[in-house]
């Protein structure tokens, strides 16, 4: 069944330089479900123009990537402003993905002590949302997904790990995520998982896209 | 195609590149390409290629390469001494290399990265739209990584035109790779910074740190002090400087990460990229304000420079 369209009235958007070829559009900034789905229909909106050599959806706004000779930042500000205002698409329910975890993380332990939890009260927060695909960035196959429920919440570590391995499934403040790559990383390591987020060999190259959902559940090691 | 040149010491860290893949950075890969796309597109246009071919990026060092079969190559960027069979040779200018020739570089002069174009373009692995070497990914140009030792390189194709020497970029036309001002537009959150911040910004000279990569520059000088709450991740740009809670700004370079959430302050203009591209360690820079007018003109200048060579 179709969900209803959006009652609320229309952001008000601001439009930031990002130097000479790109700009910053604004939506909002809090973590808010119905702005992010505005953000990527907007995204999308903005890449079927001849002027935009790629939008970027993130939480609240979109990055524009323009050709300095077809437009100028004035022009297609506007032009963004007037996107921007029409109704959203509906909003369809992304595709959902269900990643087994393995919740043996080594920040587990940590994590449950700081939040005065069971590691396995943990296990059952983390598992129980259908998380969103709130922006795939930073790293090939990286998505950010959240919210997180409330009695996870913890800031990142103090000191981030020089490398963290690839399949660590990750925490920090209302958001969750999967380490597609051995990176550096300062979130804490809950569990891992055997699924591979960054496919080279595929294009795109990676599994989540924007306005997925996610579901974990706890696998046996 | 033909192979054209066998390696005999990459240099430090040598690597295919192109203009990059920007259509990727929506599944969160790095832009990549040349640093300096100036040169890159310098090199590409004296060899007799179209600008977006691959071309070698030579970091610090250049390589040691000996002609397997006759071709005609050009060097741009950085200034690091090439020579041919241990003569000097001439930069942004075509140079016949025989077979058996060896083209070298004594040490670095100027600059941070040269560009070798090859006519015929080079033959690479493409990915996601785009020959440049993505060494996190491993995918893309000579299989995914920098240059070693026996290599072979071969162009792409049969040059299109007759390889003439001498072809050039005329010396006034060239950057001017001394002058370490960074154009930039003020960014999105530069108002985080206080008046005190600001003004270190467009006014302070800052010096590139040791952690300095393709990825982006740490700058070494003031702190500056940001005020706000953290902000929700968003798309990022190459230029863009970022200030992360220490208060030491980063400038994103080409392989920069595609999303982040610290406060973007400033971002540098297309045609200073060029510049920043250059810089290596240890050296100085300041940052200039300008508005999006004056950093058009500077963009249309490059251009014009590039069309003499067409």
């Amino acid at each position: 069944m179709p969900l209803p369209p959006s009652t609320r009235p229309a952001p008000r958007v601001r439009i930031h330089p990002l130097g000479d070829t790109a700009l910053l559009a604004e939506l909002g900034t809090r973590l808010d479900t119905a702005l992010n789905t505005r953000a990527i229909a907007l995204a999308a909106a903005l890449k079927k123009r001849r002027d935009v050599r790629q939008a970027v959806a993130g939480y609240t706004g979109v990055t524009v990537h323009f050709d300095p000779d077809q437009t100028t930042p004035d022009v297609l500000g506007a032009a963004i402003k007037r996107l921007a205002a029409k109704r959203p698409p509906m909003a369809e329910p992304g595709r959902l993905h269900r990643i087994p975890v393995v919740y043996e993380g080594p920040d587990l332990e940590e994590v449950a002590a700081r939040l005065k939890l069971s590691p396995q009260r943990i296990v059952e927060l983390h598992s129980r949302p259908i998380y969103r695909v709130f922006l795939v960035g930073f790293v090939p196959g990286w998505a950010y997904l959240g919210p997180l429920p409330e009695e996870l919440e913890l800031p990142r570590r103090h000191v981030p790990r020089t490398q963290v391995p690839a399949g660590s499934v990750a925490i920090a403040g209302r958001q969750t995520g999967i380490y597609p790559l051995p990176t550096p990383g300062g979130w804490h390591l809950i569990g891992r998982t055997s699924v591979k987020l960054f496919l080279p060999d595929s294009d795109p190259p990676c599994l989540f896209r924007a306005g997925d959902r996610v579901k974990f559940f706890a696998a046996k090691s | 195609m033909t192979t054209v040149l066998r390696v005999i010491e990459p240099g430090l860290l040598t690597t295919v590149q192109d203009l990059g893949r920007p259509h990727a950075i929506a599944a969160g890969v790095q832009p990549g390409g040349a640093m300096d796309r100036f040169a890159h597109r310098a090199a590409n246009l004296v060899a007799g290629n179209p600008e977006g071919d691959a071309t070698l990026e030579c970091t610090l060092t250049g390589p040691q390469v000996v002609a397997e079969h006759s071709c005609l190559v050009a060097i741009t960027g950085a200034d690091l001494d090439p020579r041919v069979n241990g003569q000097a040779a001439p930069m942004w200018t075509g140079i016949f290399l025989g077979q058996g020739d060896r083209l070298t570089f004594g040490g670095r002069r100027a600059g941070g990265r040269a560009y070798i174009a090859i006519a015929g373009g080079i033959e690479a692995d493409r990915w996601l739209g785009s020959a440049s070497t993505n060494l996190m990914a491993a995918r893309g140009g000579l299989h995914g990584r920098n240059l070693k030792a026996g290599d072979q390189i071969s162009t792409a194709r049969e040059a299109t035109r007759p390889a003439v020497s001498g072809h050039h970029l005329i010396e006034r036309l060239r950057p001017q790779y001394f002058d370490h001002t960074l154009h930039a537009i003020a960014g999105p959150h530069v108002k985080r910074l206080d008046a005190q911040g600001r003004g270190l910004l467009f006014g302070a000279t800052f010096k590139v740190s040791r952690e300095a990569d393709r990825m982006g520059y740490r700058l070494d000088g003031p702190r500056l002090a940001t005020s706000g709450e953290e902000l929700l991740s968003f798309g990022l740009t190459a230029g863009a400087v970022q200030v992360p809670h220490g208060g030491q700004p980063i400038l994103l370079m080409a392989d920069h990460q595609t999303a982040g959430g610290y406060p973007v302050v400033a971002t540098v203009v297309s045609a200073s990229m060029p510049i920043a591209a250059q810089l290596v360690p240890g050296d100085e820079l300041d940052f200039k304000e300008v508005t999006l007018e004056r950093a058009r003109q500077m963009r249309l200048s490059l251009a014009a420079a590039l069309e003499t060579l067409r």
